[in-house]
């Protein structure tokens, strides 16, 4: 009840702004048509439909972390916040309510990329349904690092933690852009250990139909989800109540 | 029955205290003003009382449920209004007391309650961050009000506001009396003489003095209440 009313309240606070809704839904459709120009002018593998709307998708769920971490971190610093917590809501109660209206927005960015993707020539098919499931374990990811940063930082750190060094990570670390195979056998390694190359191979797999590889990555990512939550409920446990 | 006791509480920051060994009882349906200057310890006080801040020693209960080992049920019969005024502003005036609603499983008459008693119908569908300082600070009492809480602590609630808002708010604040327990910080004067029952002087952490207006102007042996504040709150009074 008490979560439910909270994420009622920060859905709203989320819908209300309309940079989030230009962040959250335009601007990946908007990179998308880019590079489709790109790819039908210039022929690149990565850039095909089938390897690109998966990747764009994730992408965009890396603005989710933005608006998590942005939302947090604003009503950590005002009074709104202290009155809240001097309220029976647990540390649980606060980080759900912040996540429970970030995953339909979640849903519905994955959606509208690929319906974006599907005007633009990617063949409809049930797998892009597999595809918007296979985004969820992202949605969680992205949600719980925002958290994470908007438990520790000021809204203005978020934005450059969240904004600017997390979506450029992603876009470079998820082979969204260039097969990681470029950068060397070593660094793919690397980069396979964290959950982003995985998010993107986990939604092209999806696409793709192929279901052997597909629970492989989804695991890997929500092991890295699961991890960010708890350490996200953890701290703002503790500077829940000042010691 | 006593709605809030205060047993040697201390807050330390590092090495300095904040708050030293407070002991004091409020009585239910009382209205209590802290009183001091910058710095004596009021909000520290009021924070480590609606379980914002741990006490470093000491403990206080909130009809009977202790801050220290007991916070959450505490949290239950408690409110507060924060200095700051404590609202989404993206919300609109019901929304937020709606919220509230939620948060202290309330039914939904409660809103449409509270709505009327600090006379906000007119507002209730405007964002709140639309809304004048006094008309936010008005908001900021309701959204504490609608958990219907047994103690509530109203921290600088007239703050910034002007004259005629505060009087408003003191009407408010005045209808409040006899039913909740309450425990008002300002630094205006007149507010505390005009609405407490009873009125501590904090001096360094320390509560000075704990009396009726009446009584603190005899203990200071002046006319009128703002020398008997000078008196009791001031240097030499410290020393």
């Amino acid at each position: 009840m008490r979560t439910l009313a909270f994420a009622k309240r920060n859905g709203k606070e989320l819908f209300r702004d309309p940079l989030t809704l230009f962040f959250g839904l335009g601007f990946p459709l908007v990179l998308l048509v880019m590079m489709t120009v790109i790819q039908n002018n210039i022929p690149v593998h990565i850039f095909e439909l089938n390897t690109l709307a998966p990747g764009i998708a994730l992408f965009g769920l890396t603005f989710l972390a933005l608006f998590a971490g942005l939302l947090l971190a604003k009503d950590r610093s005002t009074a709104f916040l202290a009155r809240l917590t001097a309220s029976p809501m647990t540390a649980s109660d606060f980080l759900l309510g912040y996540l429970l209206p970030m995953l339909p927005m979640a849903v519905g960015q994955s959606v509208i990329c690929l319906g974006a993707a599907v005007a633009l020539g990617l063949p409809l098919s049930w797998n892009l349904l597999a595809v918007v499931a296979s985004l969820v374990p992202s949605a969680l990811l992205f949600i719980a690092l925002g958290l994470l940063c908007g438990t520790m930082f000021n809204d203005r750190q978020v934005g450059g933690m969240c904004g600017a060094i997390l979506t450029n990570v992603t876009a470079w670390l998820a082979g969204i852009w260039f097969d990681l195979s470029l950068m060397g056998e070593r660094f793919k390694a690397f980069v396979y250990l964290l959950p982003f190359a995985h998010g993107a191979d986990g939604a092209r797999a999806a696409l793709a139909g192929d279901w052997a590889a597909l629970p492989g990555h989804l695991l890997w990512v929500s092991v890295w989800a699961a991890a960010l939550m708890a350490l996200a409920v953890w701290l703002f446990r503790r500077r829940l109540v000042e010691r | 029955m006593n709605a809030i006791q205060i047993l040697g509480l201390s807050k330390e920051y590092g090495r300095r205290r904040v708050v030293d060994a407070l002991e004091l009882t409020v009585p239910a349906g009382e209205l209590f003003a802290l009183l001091g200057v910058n710095g004596a310890g009021k909000s520290t006080t009021i924070k480590m009382l609606s379980c914002l801040t741990v006490p470093t020693q000491g403990d206080a209960r909130i009809m009977g449920r202790s801050v220290r080992t007991d916070s959450y049920r505490a949290k239950e019969i408690l409110a507060v209004s924060p200095q700051e005024t404590a609202i989404a502003p993206n919300l609109t005036v019901r929304e937020n007391l709606e919220l509230m609603a939620g948060i202290y499983a309330q039914p939904k008459e409660r809103v449409a309650e509270v709505t009327a008693r600090l006379g906000l119908e007119e507002w209730a569908g405007r964002r709140a961050r639309t809304l004048s300082g006094g008309w936010q600070r008005r908001l900021s009492i309701a959204m504490a009000l609608v958990s219907r809480p047994e103690v509530l602590f109203l921290d600088e609630p007239t703050l910034g506001l002007d004259v005629l808002a505060r009087r408003e708010l003191w009407s408010v604040i005045r209808g409040l009396k006899g039913h909740t327990a309450i425990i008002l910080t300002t630094h205006y004067l007149e507010e505390a003489e005009s609405l407490a029952d009873r009125i501590g002087i904090m001096v360094s952490g320390r509560l000075r003095a704990v009396g009726t207006a009446e009584e603190l102007k005899a203990l200071a042996g002046c006319e009128n209440f703002e020398d008997a504040f000078v008196a009791l709150a001031g240097e030499g009074a410290a020393s």
